[in-house]
């Protein structure tokens, strides 16, 4: 350990820009997990270009990952920056903005050629011309001192440019007093299978670390504690919202005793959801990579048919092609999981940011009167629990179930505290017994919902389709007060799975002068901003939404409790529209963003703060 | 590889056509060649040998996906063109089903023709019943993606100007492992044809061409009509030359400098029944698959029963054999495991 002095932080927000072929992801990723493993709290976010390798050093081949670690519960990645790491000047270039004034740049300053810095946009050196007087800049020349470390290897030089983000890591790691035990770890466990890059990031990394420290880059080591104060006890590790939604089915599927079917054609933001599950044949999943999303969706239907827990995942475009298909399983009332991993919109928008904007096509985006239930998980962790949720109501109450994510969230990561299956709810589909002499395909139980008759059983041989079915007996029918009857017993079941939710509940006072209402992939950005106001006294609540369609029972209630009421949203307005839809006579502000970036925890302060005083 | 993964349990009572007439009106128009391929079908089904319960029918949308509810199976009406892929989830979660699909030509080459031809790509072991009627039944007469050249119908008022698909050589192209062609004037043939399709493992496709009495009458006429069928008709038989013609003189032979085949008279220039092709349905090579599939009248006569039912590993079995590796090798038994498999500390 170093004999600088430290300074002790609550909170540090770190962010690594370079080239796609930089290997930002991969640093970014071994820290944040260097930093769980030391005991901090955190949650990250990937910010992708849209290309793969955009041409070299231009800001659209700009990979960046953002890393937010604490003592205290985190619950976003952070708005700004306090250390930034830089290693070509785009980078730096289209960065900047999202550094704090006064923040620490660690920049590669062997990038900093005159080409480079033209096709930057830059007109002189940034590194030289005092543009950056207001940070703490640390321009170490990393590639020539990374290719130095390198020279006992005797590699060729693409490798010791692919190994320079470890110098950086190197450095970081150093100045954020992280020991190299818990990075060393890492390594040894990334790559068991290749000894000698293992043994050349090792070197590189150590390289880094000496040289922060003998080149006094900086007066004082950040030193931010462990969150064990903060955090529930428990075993943790750290996840990302997609492969915790994959969870969440696997889980329900343990819980329901069906095994899982998965029909998904990729697309971004939502095919790693896809590619984890592929992985987990030894579970039990099935996993088909279909021809398309329609393709993904009936074949989901048809595993559904054939008694699987099935799903199918995708983002907006997809949704919008598996429109019909809902509309079938609406009507043949089988369970199915939607998952929507939200995404800028509309047709193919901007693939790789983030938005809130599918609320009303999932709502309302199929022909007839075709009601399902909309949901949406909050946090990377918690799509574990609302994947669950999702699959447990869809199977017990034979519904479709539209579950709404969205990139900033799926590609993000936070800590998960792991839960024991044995702690998680038994799922009870309504599976029909084999040569019941009473069953009828479209007979229901107190809750509306129908049987489940899988094929192979015994005895219960029927067929059900697209086409308007008699009440009970299933058989095709066009007469028109049938059609009423089923048409209203398909909404009443839908209205009555309030019944299985939990009532909304409030962060904060039940009354008071403000209420934001937020639902799905903004909960870490509107409860920070909520907790702050709070500390100093406002008197502001919360309530964050999960279950959209049916809204919880006292949502009425809830709304009316406050003076004013903002719901701030990632699109142009759907869920404040939808809550004016169901309560005209409750007065509702609205604070939108449609710029693909998830909302800052300063702008919503400032926008809630405005609001409170009536400006 | 040793089939070892899919199968299907068979019944312990021997059943019979009673088993799986369905208690539904079958609402065809009288006439039309539904009727004929229903009976066909409910004949063949209980010669396959499995337990009715494990029978599904999955169709799409069309006269001809009406079909499930007139058999008395575990049934699914499907929408426009998803039939294929509605069907291929049923069979991939549950391989002990046998899987068969009720669909049009309109519903698997127009709406559906991705899922048809993904389908057979993958050769998943289902049957697939194609009712070939070269028209939109259901929508009232409007030309499909089989109707011939410059015929017209209520959207080409001036004749089509589309080339049509020939089925058998979408899904010969499309790497299928099996498909036939039946009349449904002829409902000993297409009983036949579907106990082969039951015995195929992979997709296999049964085109029939119907007759729509009321929007495309006698389409097939010159096929199937009493006077000219014995001559525009091959009927293959596996291992037997194909001959044909009123008076079993003709034939078809390979013509090495055509590259082709060509139809020949037994007794004419020297040949002999020895020049004849004899059929090897199980030929993996599907060169003359694909052109018994393409014989078109007036130059050759349209071949009938199964033209290609060559044996390759299905798709569902290959998936049983991963499922089956991986669950004896992987470490991960349990979401348990799977929640607390890598880096993972405690607080
Ligand atoms: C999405 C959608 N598009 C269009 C239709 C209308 N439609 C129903 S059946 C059909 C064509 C049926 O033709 P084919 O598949 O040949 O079946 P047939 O009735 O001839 O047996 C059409 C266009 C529909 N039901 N759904
Ligand atoms: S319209 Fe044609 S295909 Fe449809 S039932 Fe009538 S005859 Fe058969
Ligand atoms: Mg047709």
């Amino acid at each position: 350990m170093t004999n600088k002095p430290t300074q002790q932080k609550d909170e540090l927000v770190v962010k690594f820009v370079g080239d796609s072929g930089d290997g930002m992801q991969l640093i970014g990723t071994f820290f944040s997990d260097a930093s769980a493993l030391a005991g901090n709290d955190l949650a990250t976010f990937p910010d992708f270009p849209a290309e793969i390798r955009a041409p070299h050093n231009t800001i659209p081949g700009v990979s960046g990952f953002q890393v937010h670690i604490g003592q205290s519960k985190i619950y976003t990645p952070g708005d700004l920056c306090d250390v930034l790491i830089a290693m070509n000047p785009a980078s730096l270039k289209s960065n900047l903005k999202w550094a704090k004034v006064g923040a620490t740049l660690i920049v590669n300053e062997s990038t900093f050629d005159d080409d480079a810095i033209a096709k930057a946009g830059y007109t002189t050196n940034p590194l030289t011309d005092e543009s950056l007087s207001n940070y703490h800049l640390v321009a170490a020349p990393i590639t020539s001192l990374t290719k130095k470390a390198c020279e006992e290897f005797g590699i060729d030089l693409k490798t010791v440019d692919r190994s320079k983000n470890m110098f950086a890591l190197g450095m970081l790691c150093f100045i954020t007093g992280r020991g190299m035990e818990h990075i060393f770890h890492l390594f040894d466990k990334k790559f068991v299978e290749k000894p000698k890059i293992k043994e050349i990031n090792k070197t590189v990394f150590r390289a880094g670390y000496n040289y922060a420290e003998t080149a006094e880059v900086v007066e004082s080591v950040i030193n931010v504690p462990a969150a064990a104060a903060a955090l529930e006890k428990g075993r943790y590790r750290n996840v990302t919202g997609n492969v915790a939604t994959a969870w969440g089915l696997l889980a329900a599927a343990e819980k329901s005793g069906r095994p899982l079917f998965l029909g998904s054609y990729p697309i971004t933001p939502a095919t790693e959801i896809l590619i984890e599950l592929a992985l987990h044949k030894s579970l039990g999943a099935r996993v088909f990579q279909a021809e398309d999303e329609i393709a993904g969706i009936c074949s989901a239907i048809g595993a559904s048919f054939a008694g699987a827990m099935a799903c199918t995942t995708t983002s907006g475009p997809g949704l919008s092609l598996k429109s019909e298909a809902m509309g079938l399983a609406v009507m043949t009332e089988l369970p199915l999981v939607i998952v929507n991993v939200q995404r800028a919109g509309p047709s193919t928008g901007i693939p790789t940011k983030s938005e809130q904007s599918d609320l009303n096509q999932a709502l309302f985006g199929r022909n007839g009167e075709a009601p399902l239930v909309v949901m949406a998980a909050s946090s990377p962790a918690d799509c574990f629990y609302a994947a669950f949720e999702a699959s447990r109501i869809s199977m017990e109450t034979m519904t479709p179930v539209i579950l709404l994510t969205d990139g900033y969230i799926g590609f993000g990561s936070e800590l998960f505290r792991i839960p024991k299956m044995a702690d998680l709810p038994q799922i009870h589909p309504p599976i029909a017994a084999a040569n019941d002499p009473n069953y009828k395909p479209y007979n229901r139980d107190a809750n509306l919902v129908r049987q489940w008759a899988i094929p192979g059983t015994e005895g219960l041989r029927h067929r059900i389709g697209g086409l308007e079915k008699e009440d009970g007996k299933g058989n095709v029918s066009s007469d028109p007060l049938n059609h009423q009857k089923m048409v209203n017993l398909r909404r009443d079941k839908v209205l009555k799975i309030a019944d299985r939710i939990p009532l909304q509940d409030v962060i904060g006072e039940e009354k008071g002068d403000l209420l934001v209402v937020s639902w799905g992939g903004t909960k870490g950005a509107t409860l920070s901003a909520v907790q702050g106001m709070q500390a100093q006294g406002k008197k502001i609540s919360l309530a964050h939404f999960t279950n959209i369609m049916p809204l919880p029972k006292n949502t009425e209630q809830v709304l009316s409790n406050f003076k004013k009421v903002i719901v701030p949203e990632l699109n142009d307005g759907q869920f404040v529209n939808y809550l004016r839809m169901k309560f005209p006579h409750i007065k509702l502000e609205q604070y939108n963003k449609v710029q693909g970036l998830p909302f800052t925890v300063s702008e919503l302060t400032e926008q809630f703060t405005k609001i409170m005083e009536g400006k | 590889m040793d089939k070892k993964f899919v199968t299907i349990p068979k019944s312990e009572t021997p059943l019979t056509k009673e088993d799986f007439i369905s208690d539904q009106m079958v609402k065809w128009c009288p006439g039309c060649g539904g009727h004929a391929i229903l009976a066909s079908v409910a004949k063949a089904f209980p010669n396959t040998g499995y337990k009715k319960e494990n029978f599904v029918l999955v169709s799409g949308i069309g006269c001809s996906s009406r079909f499930p509810y007139y058999v008395n199976t575990y049934g699914f009406h499907g929408i426009h063109g998803r039939a294929n892929a509605i069907a291929s989830g049923v069979k991939i979660f549950n391989p002990h089903l046998s899987v068969w699909i009720n669909t049009g030509d309109g519903d698997s080459m127009a709406i559906g023709g991705n899922h048809f031809i993904h389908t057979i790509r993958r050769n998943i072991d289902v049957n697939i019943l194609m009712f070939n009627n070269k028209i939109y039944g259901l929508t009232k007469g409007q030309y499909s993606p089989t109707t011939p050249m410059g015929v017209e119908t209520k959207t080409s008022p001036f004749g089509t100007i589309e080339q049509p698909f020939n089925p058998g050589e979408l899904v010969i192209g499309s790497q299928g492992t099996f498909f036939a062609r039946a009349v449904d004037t002829n409902p000993k043939l297409m009983t036949e044809v579907v106990e082969e399709a039951t015995k195929h493992d992979g997709t296999s496709v049964v085109e029939v061409l119907e007759n729509c009495v009321i929007f495309y009458d006698k389409a097939h006429e010159k096929i199937t009509s009493k006077e000219t069928r014995d001559n525009n008709q091959l009927i293959l038989k596996h291992g037997e030359p194909m001959v044909f013609g009123t008076e079993k003189n003709k034939g078809i032979r390979y013509n090495p400098g055509k590259g082709g085949l060509e139809v020949v008279t037994i007794g004419i220039n020297g040949i002999t029944i020895k020049d004849i092709l004899v059929h090897d349905q199980y030929s993996k090579d599907p060169g003359i698959h694909l052109m018994l599939a393409k014989m078109h009248l007036p130059e050759f006569p349209i071949a009938l029963g199964v033209i290609r039912s060559a044996a390759f590993p299905t798709y569902n079995e290959l998936f049983e054999v991963q499922m089956y590796e991986e669950q004896k090798s992987s470490k991960i038994k349990c979401m348990d495991d799977l929640l607390n498999s890598g880096d993972t500390w405690e607080i």
